[in-house]
């Protein structure tokens, strides 16, 4: 292969950066949102080309084995994956980023010891890569159980959690300075797993309603575990986009702790929703004071309407109901009604997750509104339909200063004439707080899934029409 | 300047970077933009592709290298590509 000079290389770095941080620019609107995806996709083949091209890369066998076997399942999976299962693949591939950072921490040690080359400072630096990169792999690995159903998304807290976590800390830090000082192969290793473990630590109390927050951290840590693998290797582009990436899901996770109201220390070290109740059935909620409505109930009043307002939440995305929704505004539409999608920022299981589901449905992105847009819109609203969210619509984060959201930013459903509420049972949402809305006079739920309910909704204005 | 200061100065100035490009993201584009982190951050691939093709290298670090490399490119691939596709949606309903 032909060989290019370490400052070609540097230069080559410098575009691939350049390249990656218009890419992330592009992302500012939907119309240069592709493009930024095609000019990341331009740096990321610039960064490995270059790199194969250096002087440091000598054998390649096993490399073009490793991106060969990596891309095929890459690819395939990336084909596949259904956009409701967006935040699994997510924390899925968070946790193989930590794993390849330490990996590479790991390979570089060996080669620089091999080498002779081990001072304190590579040292010191190898050791941060591996625990951000262990952290980041068992924390995506538990984020992933969770999102996919195999871990229980109920924060498992016990006593003497905080105590445990910070001891562990304290230990990896301490093995990771024995490590540095004293070159031990034993100290690495120790500090290696007990990274791994606080990992796992630190995610499993974290409840499924607070994935949004952990899905961004975790998207923050792959970052920096990259930036510290860079320090390590000295490579300038991998601090830059480590850094980069690192930030953005700083940000992410600041944005969603604000929209819920909470600090991230409160998210991280919180443990929210513990008192959730199992679920009553309907019988119970009649008891309660909740009224049930039929499908015919909801039809009738929303195929009069001027404007319906449709508020989707996780159930939606469990149920695959966002098809239906696409048919049921087409039904409205056509009768005449304003059809809108209201988006709260922390509906879903990661930012932005019912925007894409809806975006897979071909809603125009002009009837999805963001909450602060939508919020004055509810009091002229004839109809509300709530689709398998709750916390995001629960008056009580605004007027009940007793109930654990209070002070969280929430669509104001309830503010709407008729407001119907799409449920599979009496069963609190994920926080398992109590849904003051279902109580109020306005409100009617209707016990369902969320994709029959829907469609039957569609099959009922079909019917209608002929 | 020593070689980890110049780059300690890189990162503390890419970070800012990164703080005002990402503030300036659409709401509507949180997935993407985290699947298209992810797939950025597969950048680690370049510090797997120096340990694996090393002159020299040790069988155990080549095999950890493989491994690495195996990894880091399922990032690449499968974050670009499925980025690729949730914005091919968005972009669809411009129309």
């Amino acid at each position: 292969m032909m060989e290019i000079s370490a400052n070609v290389q540097a230069i080559a770095y410098l575009v691939s950066a350049i390249l990656f941080i218009l890419a992330l620019k592009g992302l500012t609107h939907p119309a240069s949102a592709r493009r930024g995806n095609y000019l990341a996709m331009a740096g990321m083949a610039i960064a490995i080309v270059a790199t194969l091209m250096g002087s440091e890369v000598r054998s390649y066998g096993f490399i073009l084995a490793g991106v060969v076997v990596g891309g095929v399942i890459g690819t395939v999976i990336a084909m596949r994956i259904q956009m409701t299962a967006m935040p699994q693949l997510v924390a899925a591939l968070h946790s193989f980023v930590g794993m390849a950072a330490v990996l590479v921490a790991i390979g570089t040690f060996l080669n620089k010891q091999a080498d002779g080359l081990l001072n304190g400072v590579l040292m010191g630096e190898l050791s941060a890569g591996i625990i951000i990169g262990a952290i980041t792999f068992s924390g995506s690995v538990i984020a992933f159980g969770k999102l996919q159903g195999i871990i229980s998304g109920r924060p498992v807290q016990f006593k003497g959690q905080h105590l445990l976590n910070a001891l562990l800390a304290i230990a990896t830090i301490g093995f990771a300075v024995h490590f540095a000082l004293t070159e031990s192969t034993v100290s690495l290793a120790i500090m290696t797993l007990l990274a791994f473990i606080l990992g796992f630590t630190l995610i499993i109390p974290i409840g499924g309603a607070d994935m949004p927050v952990i899905v961004s951290m975790l998207n923050s840590y792959s970052g920096w575990a990259a930036a510290a693998t860079g320090f390590t290797l000295q490579n300038n582009l991998l601090i830059i986009v480590g850094a980069l990436v690192g930030f953005s899901g700083a940000i992410l996770s600041l944005i969603m702790c604000r929209a819920m109201n909470r600090s991230i220390f409160n998210v991280v070290f919180g443990g929210f929703g513990t008192a959730a109740v199992e679920g009553d059935g309907v019988a119970d909620a009649a008891q309660k004071g909740v009224k049930s409505a039929a499908i015919e109930d909801a039809i009738y009043w929303m195929e009069d309407a001027n404007k319906v307002i449709i508020i989707p939440g996780y159930g939606m995305a469990v149920a695959q109901a966002q098809h239906s929704m696409k048919e049921l505004m087409e039904q409205l539409e056509a009768r005449g009604v304003e059809v809108k999608f209201a988006i709260h920022p922390v509906a879903g299981r990661m930012p932005g997750h019912m925007n894409v589901l809806l975006a897979e449905a071909d809603i125009p992105y002009e009837n999805v509104v963001e909450m602060d847009e939508i919020n004055p819109e509810f009091a002229t609203a004839d109809v509300v339909l709530v689709v398998g969210a709750n916390d995001v619509v629960n008056p009580a984060a605004k007027d009940d200063p007793t109930s654990p959201i209070y002070g969280m930013p929430v669509l104001d459903a309830g503010k709407a004439h008729h407001v119907f509420v799409i449920k599979r049972s009496m069963r609190p949402g994920y926080s398992g707080i109590e849904n003051r809305l279902y109580y109020q006079d306005n409100t009617s739920l209707i016990f369902g899934d969320a994709k029959d309910v829907s469609e039957g909704m569609v099959n009922q204005l079909k019917g209608a029409a002929h | 300047m020593p070689e980890t200061l110049v780059a300690l100065y890189i990162f503390v100035l890419s970070c800012f970077i990164g703080y005002w490009v990402i503030w300036g993201v659409t709401p509507s584009l949180h997935t993407p933009l985290i699947a298209l982190t992810n797939a950025i951050s597969g950048i680690v691939i370049v510090g797997a592709l120096l340990v694996t093709g090393l002159e020299g290298v040790g069988t155990t670090a080549e095999i950890i290298g493989f491994f690495a490399v195996l990894l880091a490119s399922i990032n690449v691939f499968g974050g670009f590509l499925v980025t690729n596709r949730m914005l091919a949606m968005f972009n669809k309903k411009k129309r």
